[in-house]
Order: structure tokens, then C-alpha cells, then sequence
């Protein structure tokens, strides 16, 4: 079976001012939302206390709600509902650090006219923790970028390191954008699923960039957008079918992955459908934009083997000993 | 058949070694080597905890000045009007005669600090090497103490490990109950700090009134008793003899039937109790049993007592006896501990973790899996072939190095197997380009293999960095993501790339071109 059946190119690139505007209006209203609305860090980064209950019926919120607000420690306290009915999570910003007071315990108590429960899930993350949580978190996205525009640049020529990137960003940020906006929690799992996000966007990019790096080496053309239009092309079918499998596996995983995973891969979810589109309609027509030249760079490409082959020459005639 | 060739000879291998070493983690048998399940899946308790190490300090600055009194004594010096410092401690001898005396035995019993003398008044400094010194080894001696208390109350393999400079991580998996995780917190904060301390009985009567700064000018300290907070015992700050003489602690019942600790003192700390009771008896001084500065008894001293035992009552449930007994038996902390991480997850949560994410495995691979046979036919077989042999090579990896699954380990696998297929997806793409260029078929399965390795390895590569980033800066569970994305990547690499190019080297012949339908999933190429 074929998805796209390769006649000649589509030509995409004479579009690529729409697909443009189209990023950036999206990039510049996730960012106008971080920088409104802000994130709703979760207790990982800003430090608090999260405890999940289970009752054997429906959870009675208000009652709840009540029971919590006439002790002093949890008046402030958030109760919302987690996954299904009966289960809620309780969201304090406050933590102890007591190791002999149980949280569960207590909570267990202020609770115990409210119904049959279950203590199912404490977290309390201290504010130093938080902080040091915070630095590691910015450290690994900060050297997970670093590291892989350094790769980059090695494997191919800057401009295309420089469109990889600017793709790179535009993915992390409608993805921080959707968390934002729908105040998913931030935590450690968010962190997680954008690094894998940097990195699942850029094996998309590559591939893309692969393919029109080999175009430009074998084409007589030297017209940039004909060779991106065939390159695109051509990789369109594995281009949709990767994200297809991976957005499978990320779907199932957010319907029934469980309420825990939920935030992770709604994240995943919008960094499979932002990567894919940008690898193809940002990244590549970036390349166009840089003044990426095809004239200079098989120039480039034919001085260095002009070059080498001179080495070689050179080496030849000296072990002979001509020289 | 076609040739058996090296690749798929490799591939077969890795395929054997994948299944034979994942088998004890999926049969969970006794023997062998297995993945454990993270706190997450299994429930348990993890704990970051902090040490309040100037707790050490003031301390271990209270015990040299417990040996310098000893040592003073001895010669018959008397000293007063001890004060403490945060780094240091002063006091007076009083026979300005003895003062060099008191100097050259000071200095000979405090070799490692500063030992400074105006006039009759001594200063004892910790350098900060010595207080560097104490810190690190309130910190090692924390986490030996607790995970000896940890063991002695019998659970399954906990683990107690020291995390960066100053931090002790405590994992405890397998708990029963909210009642059993409650125990076990009690148990890791007890201090255990026992001491012996005699009652100042010339000011005993004032003790309900006095002000601790008062009594610190007398050179004693307030407590109070631990059922009745209102009581107050006026007590002689430098203790007797502590906890770290002790050899033996038990729960008992006295002969009422209450829960009791006796405990055992080594020979030194028998001979000096022995003394103070021998000095105390005449005047039926009284002797402070104390734990953690709470009062537990203080006793008459009638007669002089040897042999080194003594016994703790306060009213204990035959549980708390038990725990307190553990405690004091694997030592004191030297520092009390704190909470600065807690996550504790209940076994019914982990099991539905387990099931959730365990159901979203088997679905998505086996969407995946039709998928691959629906749009490459055979080709996506092949593909689907490799799959499974990774996941068994995960699993396998996984296991030989005892790492650890947790819930982001699950979503890692997953998304593993969404990913995994990349490769043969692009290796299929470029076969197919070049079948329809009219390439014989064993000429556009290799130059296809060829032509798609660089961007294979360069996208792994970009993955492989994010995911080794996020091994060494990611915390807990987020770790096992990172390991089940690692392994899975490099894992790919065996079986997608190498595996499945053997199994078309080894396949070749049967290869038809006037079926590429069936093979490649592409209809009308000739």
C-alpha cells in the first residue's frame, strides 16, 4: 500500500510564505500566553505537597472541600477531581519537614467523615528540592541543545544547523504554549516529553535535511526551492508514516496510559504533530530564507575535492619520489 | 532458504540472548537476574532527606567537653561556668595553680583542636577541618544507622544511600500499609540519642521556675518529662555516659506486664556508671534516664550499681518498645534528619499503574505491528521481526544490569516502539524509490541500506543526546525514561538496521520482482 504515489514534486516552497506566517502567528501567541499566563509549575519545580485519594464511591468535593478549609495547613489547599470521579488530588503549596509526620495520615484523618478512602499517592517536594529540581531541569534542556547543534553543525553546513534550531524552538514552544494555555502541571514528566520532543523533532528535520543535502549534491539544478520541493517529496511518505506509528503509540499511551501519564503525553502528543509539520514546512524553506546557495556550496564541495585530490597527488608524487 | 549470512546470524544471536535473559523478569522467577519495579509500579517510599549537621556539631562539641571534664576530674581539677559556642566551648578552672597542669593535659586529650588559656579561662576551638570532619561523618554514620535500623525491622531491601554532598536517599519498597509506613518514618526520624544524666539536686526545687539562660549559668539544662510535658527536670548539661556506650538493647515486659527497654552498657561505660552511682548513692541522688531530651524516669540511687545495665520504662505500646529498642541498638543518629523529598505511592496504585501502562504497551505495539504488514506487506514483517527483537533486547539489558522500571520506563518503551520502526520505514522508502527506478531487487535493497544509513545514525544520534542529557540531570523516575529510550535506541540499531538487512540477504532468492506487491507493499513496477 502507497500513501503518496511520487509522480513529480509537489511544490510546496512556492506556498512557504503562508506556512510561515501561519509559525509564527502560532509562535508568538504561545509565547504571549508563557509570558501572560505562565506556567502552573507543579510541586516538582515550585515545591509543595500533592496527596491522591480514592473513595470506594463517588468523591464528595464540597464535603471535602469543607474538611480541609477548618485546618489552618490546608485551607488554601486545591481539590479537584483525577481521572475518574472517585479519585481527587489534593494540591497544597505548603511541605513538612518532619520525617516522623506521616501526610497521608493526617490527611486521613481530616478526611475520615468524608467517606471510605484510600491514601494512594503522597508527594512533597521541599523548596530546596524544588530550586535544585529547577537548575538540573534548565541544565539538561540547556546541554540537550547545546550538544545537538553542535552535532549539527559538525555533520552538515550551519545554515542548516541554524534552520534545525530555529525549527527546534518553534516545536518547544507551541508545545510550552499548549501546556500553558490548558495549565497542564509542570513537572519533572513535562520536562521529560519536551527533551524528547527536541530530540524527535530534530530526527525529523534530519531526515529532511539528509535528503536534500544528497538532492543538492546529485541535481544539475541549481534552483534551491526545485530541490527541496523533490526532497520533501520524496521523504513525505516516511515523513508521515513515522509520525503516523509514533503518534499511534503516543495516543494510546494518552487514552490509556493512565491519569499519571496523562500531562506527559498530551505533551508528546503535540510535539509528534508541531515536528512533523515544521521539519517539512519550516526547516526546509528556512534553508531558502538563510540565502542558502546551491552555486556556492557545490563550489565549496568542489574545491575540497579539488583539494584532496591535490593531497593526493602531492602524496602520490612524493612516495614515488618525484618531489 | 537463502544463505545464512553474518547479519542475520548476529541478529539471531541478540534475538536468542534477548529472550533467554528478559525471561526471569517476565516469568518474575526466583534465580537470575531481573528488573526491579520502581516505587511507582510496586509502591513504597522514597525519601530525600537533610541532616541538620550543626546539631552534630554543638554535639560533638558537647562530648569533648564531657572528656575534658573527665579528664580534669581525674587530676582532681574543678572547672565551672561552662558556656557553648556554634565552634567552640570556655570555661573556668577554678585553682589558677593548675593552670598549666590543666593546659598539658588538655592538650595532650584534644590533640586535633585549639586549646587557648587567658589567665584561668580556657577556650576549646574546632578548626574547620575538624568540623568538616564531623559533618561527613554524621552524614555516613546517618545513613549506616539508618539502614541498620531499616534492616533490623525486617523489610525487603531497602536502600539507604548517600546522594550528592549532604543528602541521604532512603527507598523503601513493599509497604504493606499506612500504618507500616508510619512506623517506619518514626523509626528513621528517632534520634536515639540516650543519655545519662544526674539531677542537680542542690537546685532541683527551682527547676519548675528557673530560666533556661539561668541554667545554663549553673552549667545545667531544662528538660521536660516525656508524658507530662509540665514537669521539668533540672539537669546537669555534660551527661554521665550517652547511647554510644551502649552494646545491647531489648523490648521486655516488667513483671506488671508494660513493655520495657533494657539495655547493656560496654565495660567503660559500666565502669563510669558504676562510680556515679557508688558517688550518688550516699546522698540518694537521682539519675535522669534520657531520650532524645525527654525524660523518661529519674530514679533514687540507692546503692552503687555495676555490671552495666539499665532500663527504660515510660508507658510504651509493645510496638514503640520494639522500634525504640531497633534504634538504640543500631546507634544514634548524630544529627537529627529531616524531610526535603517524599513520595509514597500505595500498592493498589502501582498495580493500576502496571495494568494502564502494560495496556497501552500491547495496544499501541500491536497497532504498530498491523500497520507495518498492512502498508510494506512482508517488508513490514521483517520491520515488525526486529521490533519484537527489540523489545526483548530492553527487556534483556534491563535486567542484566538490575535497572530499575519505573512509570516513565513503561512510556519509554512505548514510545520505543513507535520510534524503533523509523528506521526500517526510511530503509523500506529507499528500497522502493529504487525498485521503481527499475533496480533489480538485490541491487535496491543494498544501495537502500546504504543510502539511508547516514540519516538513520545522525537522527539516533540527536535522540541519543537528548536522552543521555536527561539520564545525568533527570531525578528518579525520570531516569528510567531515559535508560528505556537509551537502550531501545541502541537496541534498534542491532536489530533494524543490521537484523533486518540480513534477513533480506538471507531471503533474497525467494524474492520475486513480479511480486512486489507481496514483499514491498508497491504495485506496478515491472
Amino acid at each position: 500500500m502507497e500513501f503518496f504515489r511520487y509522480k513529480e514534486p509537489i511544490k510546496l516552497m512556492a506556498k512557504a510564505k503562508y506556512f510561515g506566517m501561519l509559525s509564527l502567528l502560532l509562535v508568538l501567541s504561545s509565547w504571549a500566553i508563557i509570558f501572560t499566563k505562565g506556567f502552573n509549575y507543579g510541586i516538582d519545580f515550585a515545591g509543595g505537597t500533592l496527596i491522591q485519594v480514592k473513595y470506594n464511591k463517588k468523591a464528595p468535593l464540597n464535603e471535602i472541600r469543607t474538611a480541609l478549609s477548618k485546618v489552618e495547613k490546608y485551607k488554601n489547599a486545591s481539590v479537584t477531581n483525577f481521572g475518574s470521579d472517585q479519585e481527587i488530588v489534593i494540591r497544597t503549596k505548603s511541605s513538612s519537614s518532619n520525617v516522623s509526620k506521616d501526610v497521608g495520615k493526617e490527611i486521613a484523618t481530616i478526611l475520615k467523615d468524608t467517606g471510605n478512602l484510600e491514601i494512594r499517592r503522597v508527594d512533597m517536594v521541599g523548596p530546596k528540592i524544588g530550586a535544585e529540581l529547577r537548575e538540573k531541569g534548565l541544565k539538561a534542556t540547556f546541554f540537550a541543545i547545546l550538544g545537538i547543534l553542535l552535532y549539527i553543525s559538525f555533520r552538515f553546513e550551519w545554515r542548516f544547523a541554524l534552520a534545525s534550531v530555529v525549527a527546534l524552538v518553534h516545536d518547544v514552544s507551541i508545545a510550552l504554549g499548549a501546556i500553558a494555555l490548558l495549565e497542564i502541571p509542570f513537572n519533572l514528566d513535562i520536562l521529560a516529553a519536551i527533551l524528547t520532543i527536541l530530540g524527535y523533532s530534530l530526527n525529523d528535520t534530519i531526515i529532511v535535511f539528509d535528503r536534500i543535502r544528497e538532492g543538492i549534491e546529485k541535481a544539475k539544478d541549481v534552483i534551491l526551492s526545485k530541490i527541496i520541493d523533490e526532497s520533501v517529496t520524496r521523504t513525505l511518505s516516511r515523513t508521515t508514516l513515522t509520525s503516523l506509528t509514533t503518534f499511534f503509540v503516543v495516543l494510546v499511551l494518552y487514552l490509556f496510559g493512565g491519569e499519571i501519564l496523562k500531562g506527559f503525553s498530551f505533551t508528546l502528543l503535540v510535539g509528534v504533530i508541531v515536528g512533523t509539520y515544521s521539519s517539512i514546512f519550516i526547516a526546509s524553506p528556512l534553508l531558502m530564507w538563510l540565502g542558502f546557495s546551491v552555486k556556492e556550496y557545490k563550489q565549496a564541495l568542489a574545491e575540497k575535492k579539488k583539494r584532496e585530490l591535490e593531497k593526493e597527488k602531492l602524496r602520490n608524487q612524493f612516495e614515488q619520489g618525484v618531489v | 532458504m537463502g544463505k545464512l549470512n553474518f547479519r542475520v546470524v548476529i541478529f539471531a544471536l541478540a534475538f536468542i540472548f534477548g529472550v533467554v535473559f528478559s525471561i526471569p523478569s517476565l516469568v518474575q522467577s526466583e534465580s537470575g537476574k531481573k528488573i526491579t519495579l520502581g516505587l511507582d509500579l510496586q509502591g513504597g517510599l522514597h525519601m530525600l532527606l537533610g541532616i541538620k549537621t550543626n546539631e552534630a556539631i554543638e554535639s560533638y562539641i558537647k562530648s569533648l567537653a564531657s572528656t575534658a571534664k573527665f579528664e580534669l576530674d581525674k587530676k582532681d581539677i574543678v572547672i565551672d561556668n561552662i558556656e557553648f559556642k556554634s565552634k567552640s566551648f570556655s570555661f573556668e578552672v577554678l585553682d589558677e595553680d593548675e593552670v598549666q597542669n590543666a593546659l598539658k593535659i588538655l592538650q595532650n586529650t584534644l590533640k586535633d583542636d585549639k586549646v587557648t588559656a587567658n589567665k584561668n579561662i580556657f577556650t576549646i576551638t574546632l578548626p574547620d577541618t575538624e568540623i568538616e570532619k564531623v559533618t561527613q561523618k554524621a552524614i555516613t554514620q546517618a545513613v549506616e544507622t539508618i539502614r541498620n535500623r531499616l534492616n533490623q525491622f525486617g523489610l525487603a531491601e531497602p536502600t539507604v544511600a548517600k546522594q550528592g554532598k549532604d543528602k541521604i536517599l532512603v527507598e523503601v519498597p513493599g509497604i504493606k500499609s499506612e500504618e507500616d509506613k508510619n512506623r517506619i518514618k518514626k523509626l528513621i526520624a528517632k534520634t536515639a540519642h540516650l543519655q545519662l544524666m544526674a539531677v542537680d539536686e542542690d537546685r532541683a526545687s527551682r527547676a519548675a521556675t528557673m530560666s533556661p539562660q539561668e541554667a545554663k549559668r549553673y552549667g545545667d539544662i531544662i528538660l521536660s518529662d516525656v508524658k507530662n510535658p509540665n514537669e521539668k527536670y533540672l539537669l546537669r548539661a555534660i551527661p554521665i555516659l550517652d547511647g554510644s556506650m551502649l552494646t545491647d538493647a531489648k523490648a521486655v515486659y516488667d513483671q506488671n506486664g508494660q513493655p520495657m527497654i533494657t539495655f547493656e552498657l560496654n565495660g567503660e561505660g559500666a565502669k563510669i556508671f558504676a562510680k556515679f552511682t557508688e558517688k550518688a548513692a550516699p546522698t540518694r541522688a537521682r539519675l535522669a534516664i534520657v531520650l532524645d531530651n525527654k525524660v523518661y524516669s529519674a530514679p533514687h540511687i540507692n546503692e552503687r550499681i555495676g555490671g552495666g545495665r539499665g532500663q527504660i520504662t515510660g508507658g510504651f505500646t509493645i510496638n514503640e518498645a520494639n522500634d525504640i529498642a531497633i534504634a538504640l541498638r543500631s546507634g544514634a543518629l548524630l544529627a537529627p534528619v529531616f524531610v526535603m523529598e517524599e513520595r509514597s505511592v500505595g500498592p493498589s496504585l502501582g498495580k493500576d499503574s502496571i495494568i494502564a501502562s502494560s495496556i497501552a504497551l500491547v495496544s499501541g505495539f500491536v497497532l504498530v505491528f498491523i500497520f507495518m504488514i498492512f502498508y510494506y506487506g512482508i517488508a513490514g514483517f521483517i520491520a515488525d521481526i526486529a521490533l519484537i527483537a527489540n523489545l526483548f533486547l530492553i527487556l534483556a539489558i534491563m535486567s542484566l544490569f538490575g535497572a530499575t522500571l519505573t512509570l516513565p520506563g513503561m512510556a519509554g518503551i512505548v514510545l520505543t516502539v513507535g520510534m524503533a520502526v523509523d528506521a526500517n520505514v526510511i530503509i523500506n522508502e529507499r528500497i522502493r524509490e529504487l525498485l521503481k527506478e527499475g533496480k533489480s531487487v538485490a541491487k535496491a535493497i543494498e544501495d537502500g541500506y546504504a543510502n539511508a544509513f547516514t540519516a538513520i545514525w545522525d537522527a539516533n544520534v540527536t535522540t541519543l543526546i537528548a536522552s543521555t542529557l536527561l539520564f545525568f540531570y533527570g531525578t528518579g523516575a525520570i531516569k528510567g525514561f531515559a535508560v528505556t529510550m537509551t537502550i531501545g535506541i541502541l537496541a534498534s540499531m542491532l536489530t533494524a538496521i543490521l537484523g533486518t538487512h540480513g534477513i533480506y540477504q538471507m531471503l533474497l532468492p525467494k524474492i520475486k520482482k513480479e511480486k512486489l506487491g507481496f514483499w514491498f507493499g508497491i504495485k506496478g513496477v515491472k
